[in-house]
C-alpha cells in the first residue's frame, strides 16, 4: 500500500497497529478527491449539477438558433404547470366520493393546474420506467429493454381493458394491471434467464426483445392484425379500453385528460422499490450480486437466480407503466404510437439522473416529466421559437445533454479511480458503485 | 560495510495530516553504498517520509540534506535532478510502449527536437542495461513482460536519470520468491557500483537478508536505527509492533478425533478446462490443522473452490461429517458447517460497498433470527455484527462502516470473524494472512489454532512455507494437481521444497 500520493498514516487515530493493506480515506488533496466526497455526501450534488449544466448548455443551443433562451425556459416553465404551487390563494376543493367542499390554498382548476396534471401523468409513467432501469442496475444489470417491457404491458392492458365487457370495474382494472405487470416481468425475465443460463449480455438481449415487442405490436394492431380496431381501418389502432376498465381521474376533467390514480401506483412502486432494496433478503441478494457477484456466490447466493429475479421485477415496473398509460389516459394504442414510443428509453435517463435510488428516481421523473410536457408544442408561446417543433427538439437536446453529463461525471470519477489505482489510492473496483453503467 | 560518508540526511521531518501526525520529528540518514531498510507496519509513516523526500509532499517541519547541503525538494522533478530515483510499488509505466521508450520518457533523445530518435534511445538503454548486467529486451512492450521485468525497467529508468539514491517502495510485494531473489542480486550489484538504496518493507526476513542498516518506524515515530548484523526477526517485530510478537505459533500437539472432511479421488477442471486437481484424497480430523503446501498454480485454488461449491467437481467425492456434499452447491455446503476464508478477501471475502454488518451477515442473512419471511431484521444483524467486531477487535469502524474503508488487516479480521462466528465444523483457510503484517498475522494464526483446539477440522492452504510449518499438524504437498507427499509437523523446509518442485514424484517414478 505504500505509495506516492497516499499518506499511509491516517489509520493511527482510528485504528491500531495491526492494520495493513488498503489505505484508509486520505484527506482530500485535490479536486477529484473533493468531487468523490461530494459523491459520497448523499450523491445529491452531482445530479443537480448535471441537470443545471444540461439546461445551461441547452440554453446556449437555443441562443445559437437565434431565439431567446430565457423566454424559451419561461415558456417551458409555464408549460410544466409547476408555477401552480406558487399561485397561493383561497380556493375550494371537493373531497373525493362526496359533495363536500373544503378550503384549499391552490386553485384546483386553473390553467396551471391543467398543465400540472399533464406533467404528473408523464411523471407517473416515468417513475415506473425509471424504476425498471434502476432495479436492474442495483443487480449490476443494464436494462435497455424498458421500452419493450412497457409495450408488452401496454398490449396486455389494452387487450384485457378492451375485452371482458360487463366485468366488475375494480376487478377489471386489477386484472388488466396485474396481467400487464406479469407480461412485463416475463418479457424482461427472458433476458434474465438468458443472462443467468448462457451468459448472454442483457444489453443485447433486451434490445432484441424491444424489437420483438415493437414488431409484435405493429402486427397485432396494424392493418389486418388480430387486435386491430375494426371500425377505424384506415389509421390502424387498437380497440378502446372500456369505460369500466379506465383508471379513475382524481384531479381535473376526465374528458380533458385529468390526472388519474396511476400516480398513486407509481408512488407506491417507489415505496415498494425502496422497501425491497433496503429491507428484504431479496434486496440484500440483489445488491450483493450487483456490487460483487464473486462475493455473493462465495456467500452462497445464487447469482443466476438473482439475475432472473432482478430482471423480472424490473419488468413488473415497466409493465405497470404500460398499464397505467393505457388505462389512465391513452385508452388505445395505435400503429404510430408504437413507432414513436420512447418513454421506456427516457426511463434510462431518469434512473441515471436519479442515481438508482427511490427518492432520486421520483425527483428525476418529475424533472423529465416537466421537461417533456413543458416543451410540448402547445405549451410554448408561438413567439418564442420561429418553428414550434424546436421546443420538442430542445427537450430532446436537454435529455441528451443530461445523459452526456452523467456519462462525463462517471468518466471523471472513473479516471480518478484509475489514476488512484496507479498511485495505489483507489483500491479495487472501477466505478464508484457498481450500479453505474460502464462508460 | 565500512562506515562511509552520509549522502542523505533527513532531520526532524514532521508531517501533519488532518487528524493524524504522519511523521513526528523523524531523523534518518543514508550512507554511500549502503542498503538502508525502512521497516514498519502499514501506517507507520514510511511512505509519507519517502514521499516528502521525493517531493510529492512538503514537510511541515524539518530539513533535507543531500551531501551535507540543505535542499528544498518541492516536486519529483527536483528530486530527480538531485539524483533521487524512486521505484513505486505500482509501476508508472506505459503498457503499450516499449522498454526503451518508457525508460527515456521525458528526456528522450530526439531528431531536430521533434521526432523521437528511437535508434539512439534503444542504444543508450541497451548500453545502460549491459553496464548493470540487466537481462532485458529494450524492444519488448511493457504489457508483454513480467512484473519482475517491469520493476527492472523502473530501476533502469532511475539509473537513466542518473540517480545515485534509489528508493524502493515495497519492491517485493508484487514479486514471486524467485523474482525477489533476482531483485536482491540486482540491488547488491548496484550497491557495489556505489548506489545508495532505501528499501521500504514490512517483511522481516527480507529486510534482514538485504539491508545493511534498518530503521524502524512506528506510528509516525522513529523507534530505532540498528545494524542488520545481529538483528533478529523477533527483535525487529517487537520494535515494529511495540510489544512481544509470537512469530512462531505457540501450540500444543494436536488431538485429532473423528474425520470431519473426507475427500476421495477428487478431480476438478480449471477455467481453461484443464484437469488441475487430479485425484486428490485427504482427510481432515476434528482438532487438527492440515496444511497444503505447494507452489502457486498446482491446483490448490481449484481444490478449495471445489470443496466450497464454487467450482463443479468432475469426478470423485467429498463429504463433511459423513454427509456427501460433492454436488451440493455453496449454500448447502455452508449450511453443513463449512467455514471458508477465501484467498482473495477483496475479490470474494467481502462486498466492499456493503457495511460491515451486511458483510458479517453474508452467509445467514436469509436465516432466522436475521430475517423472517423475507424481511431483514436489521436490528439483530447490526447487534450481532457489533458483538463480533468487538470480539475480534476489528478497528477503524463499526457495523455501519463500509467495508472498503477499512484497512486490509481489519478487512481480513472481518472475514475471519464471520467464518469462525458461524461455528463451522470444518474451516477452510486459503492464504489467510496474505498481505497482512506481523501483528495481524499473529492474530489470524492464534485464532486458527484456537479453532483447532475447540474441535474444528482446519484445512490450511498457503503458499508461505513458514505459515504451513508453524501451524500444521500434518502437511500435504500438492504438485501438478496431486498430493505427492504427506509429512508430520517436524518436516524441514528443504524436504518440503523438494516435494513442492516434484522431486518426490520423480524419485518414485525412478524407483
Amino acid at each position: 500500500m505504500s505509495d506516492a500520493e497516499t499518506p499511509e498514516t491516517p489509520e493511527e487515530s482510528t485504528e491500531g497497529t495491526e492494520d495493513t493493506g488498503g489505505a484508509p480515506e486520505p484527506p482530500p488533496e485535490n479536486t477529484a478527491d473533493r468531487l468523490a466526497q461530494w459523491q459520497k455526501a448523499g450523491g445529491v450534488v452531482a445530479p443537480v449539477v448535471t441537470a443545471v449544466l444540461a439546461f445551461l448548455v441547452g440554453g446556449l443551443v437555443v441562443l445559437g438558433t437565434g431565439s431567446n433562451p430565457i423566454e424559451a425556459y419561461r415558456g417551458i416553465w409555464n408549460g410544466t404547470g409547476l408555477e401552480w404551487f406558487f399561485q397561493v390563494g383561497s380556493y375550494e376543493v371537493g373531497l373525493p366520493f362526496s359533495d363536500t367542499k373544503v378550503w384549499f390554498p391552490w386553485d384546483p382548476s386553473s390553467r396551471a393546474a391543467e398543465n400540472l396534471q399533464q406533467t404528473l401523468i408523464l411523471t407517473a409513467t416515468l417513475i415506473l420506467t425509471g424504476l425498471a432501469v434502476a432495479f436492474a442496475f442495483r443487480c449490476g444489470l443494464f436494462n435497455i429493454g424498458g421500452q419493450g417491457q412497457y409495450f408488452v404491458g401496454a398490449y396486455f392492458a389494452i387487450w384485457i381493458g378492451s375485452s371482458f365487457a360487463g366485468m366488475n370495474s375494480f376487478l377489471h382494472i386489477v386484472f388488466a394491471i396485474v396481467a400487464a405487470a406479469l407480461a412485463g416481468a416475463l418479457w424482461a425475465g427472458i433476458a434474465g434467464i438468458l443472462k443467468a443460463t448462457v451468459g448472454a449480455h442483457e444489453v443485447i438481449t433486451t434490445i432484441m426483445l424491444n424489437w420483438i415487442a415493437y414488431f409484435t405490436g405493429l402486427y397485432l394492431f396494424g392493418q389486418g392484425g388480430p387486435l386491430q380496431n375494426k371500425e377505424q381501418v384506415f389509421s390502424p389502432t387498437s380497440n378502446e379500453v372500456l369505460e369500466d376498465a379506465r383508471l379513475p381521474v382524481f384531479w381535473g376533467d376526465p374528458l380533458l385528460q385529468g390526472l388519474h390514480v396511476g400516480l398513486f401506483i407509481a408512488l407506491g412502486a417507489l415505496v415498494a422499490f425502496w422497501v425491497i432494496v433496503n429491507r428484504t433478503t431479496l434486496g440484500y441478494q440483489v445488491r450483493a450480486v450487483g456490487f460483487n457477484p464473486d462475493a455473493a456466490r462465495y456467500g452462497g447466493i445464487s447469482v443466476a437466480r438473482n439475475y432472473f429475479l432482478a430482471m423480472a421485477i424490473s419488468g413488473v415496473f415497466a409493465g405497470l407503466a404500460g398499464a397505467i398509460d393505457m388505462l389512465g389516459w391513452r385508452f388505445s394504442i395505435g400503429f404510430s404510437d408504437i413507432q414513436s414510443g420512447t418513454i421506456g428509453f427516457v426511463g434510462i435517463a431518469v434512473a441515471l439522473l436519479g442515481r438508482n435510488t427511490a427518492l432520486g428516481v421520483g425527483l428525476s421523473a418529475l424533472v423529465f416529466g416537466s421537461l417533456i410536457n413543458g416543451t410540448a408544442t402547445r405549451n410554448i408561446p408561438p413567439d418564442v421559437f420561429d418553428i414550434p417543433e424546436q421546443a420538442g427538439n430542445l427537450s430532446l437536446t436537454i435529455q441528451a445533454l443530461v445523459l452526456l453529463f452523467i456519462g462525463a461525471d462517471i468518466l471523471i470519477l472513473y479516471l480518478w479511480r484509475r489514476t488512484g489505482q496507479v498511485l495505489g489510492v483507489g483500491g479495487r473496483g472501477g466505478l464508484v458503485g457498481k450500479a453505474e453503467p460502464e462508460p | 560495510m565500512s562506515e562511509s560518508r552520509v549522502v542523505l540526511e533527513l532531520r526532524g521531518i514532521t508531517k501533519q495530516f488532518p487528524g493524524v501526525l504522519a511523521n513526528d520529528h523523524i531523523d534518518f540518514d543514508l550512507r554511500h553504498g549502503e542498503v538502508h531498510a525502512l521497516l514498519g507496519e502499514n501506517g507507520a509513516g514510511k511512505s509519507t517520509l519517502m514521499s516528502i523526500l521525493y517531493g510529492l509532499y512538503s514537510q511541515d517541519e524539518g530539513e533535507i540534506l543531500i551531501n551535507g547541503e540543505r535542499v528544498e525538494i518541492d516536486t519529483p522533478k527536483e528530486a530527480i535532478e538531485r539524483g533521487i530515483g524512486m521505484v513505486h510499488q505500482h509501476f508508472m509505466l506505459i503498457p503499450v510502449m516499449t522498454v526503451a521508450e518508457n525508460i527515456v520518457l521525458a528526456s528522450e533523445p530526439s531528431k531536430a527536437g521533434i521526432v523521437l530518435d528511437y535508434a539512439s534511445a534503444r542504444a543508450r538503454v541497451s548500453e545502460l542495461a549491459q553496464s548493470f548486467n540487466f537481462a532485458i529486451d529494450p524492444d519488448a512492450r511493457i504489457e508483454n513482460i513480467s512484473v519482475g521485468q517491469q520493476q527492472r525497467v523502473e530501476i533502469l529508468k532511475a539509473l537513466y536519470r542518473k540517480a545515485d539514491i534509489l528508493i524502493l517502495d515495497e519492491p517485493t510485494a508484487v514479486l514471486t520468491p524467485q523474482e525477489a531473489e533476482e531483485l536482491f542480486g540486482i540491488l547488491r550489484s548496484l550497491q557495489r557500483d556505489g548506489m545508495s538504496i532505501i528499501f521500504i518493507s514490512h517483511k522481516l526476513n527480507e529486510v534482514l537478508q538485504i539491508a545493511d542498516r534498518i530503521t524502524v518506524l512506528r506510528r509516525g515515530r522513529k523507534i530505532e536505527t540498528l545494524p542488520a548484523e545481529g538483528a533478529t526477526e523477533e527483535g525487529l517485530a517487537r520494535l515494529m509492533v511495540g510489544r512481544e510478537v509470537l512469530l512462531r505459533v505457540d501450540k500444543t500437539p494436536a488431538k485429532p478425533a473423528e474425520p470431519l472432511l473426507q475427500v476421495d479421488d477428487l478431480r476438478v477442471l480449471d477455467d481453461r478446462e484443464i484437469e488441475t486437481v487430479r485425484g486428490v484424497s485427504l482427510d481432515v480430523h476434528a482438532g487438527e490443522i492440515v496444511g497444503i503446501a505447494g507452489v502457486d498454480g498446482n491446483g490448490q485454488t481449484e481444490l478449495v473452490e471445489a470443496l466450497t461449491g464454487l467450482r463443479p467437481v468432475l469426478d470423485g467425492r467429498f463429504s463433511v461429517d459423513g454427509r456427501d456434499l460433492t454436488h451440493a452447491g455453496t449454500h448447502h455446503i455452508l449450511d453443513a458447517g463449512v467455514g471458508h476464508i477465501p484467498e482473495d478477501r477483496q475479490l470474494r471475502g467481502l462486498v466492499l460497498e456493503f457495511t460491515l454488518a451486511e458483510n458479517v451477515a453474508l452467509h445467514d442473512f436469509d436465516r432466522r433470527p436475521y430475517s423472517r419471511f423475507g424481511w431483514l431484521r436489521l436490528g439483530r444483524i447490526v447487534e450481532r455484527a457489533r458483538r463480533i467486531l468487538h470480539e475480534f477487535d476489528v478497528r477503524g469502524g463499526g457495523p455501519d462502516t463500509l467495508a472498503k474503508s477499512l484497512s486490509g488487516g481489519n478487512q481480513q479480521k472481518v472475514v475471519v470473524a464471520r467464518e469462525v462466528a458461524n461455528d463451522p465444523r470444518v474451516l477452510i483457510a486459503a492464504q489467510p494472512t496474505r498481505g497482512l503484517d506481523v501483528g495481524a498475522i499473529e492474530f489470524v494464526h492464534r485464532r486458527l489454532v484456537e479453532e483447532r483446539d475447540s474441535g474444528r477440522a482446519v484445512l490450511l492452504v498457503s503458499l508461505e512455507l513458514d505459515e504451513i510449518l508453524s501451524l500444521s499438524d500434518r502437511i500435504l504437498v500438492m504438485y501438478e494437481g496431486e498430493v505427492v507427499g504427506e509429512y508430520g509437523p517436524d518436516v524441514t523446509e528443504e524436504e518440503l521444497g523438494v516435494a513442492m518442485l516434484g522431486g518426490t514424484r520423480e524419485k518414485e517414478a525412478a524407483a
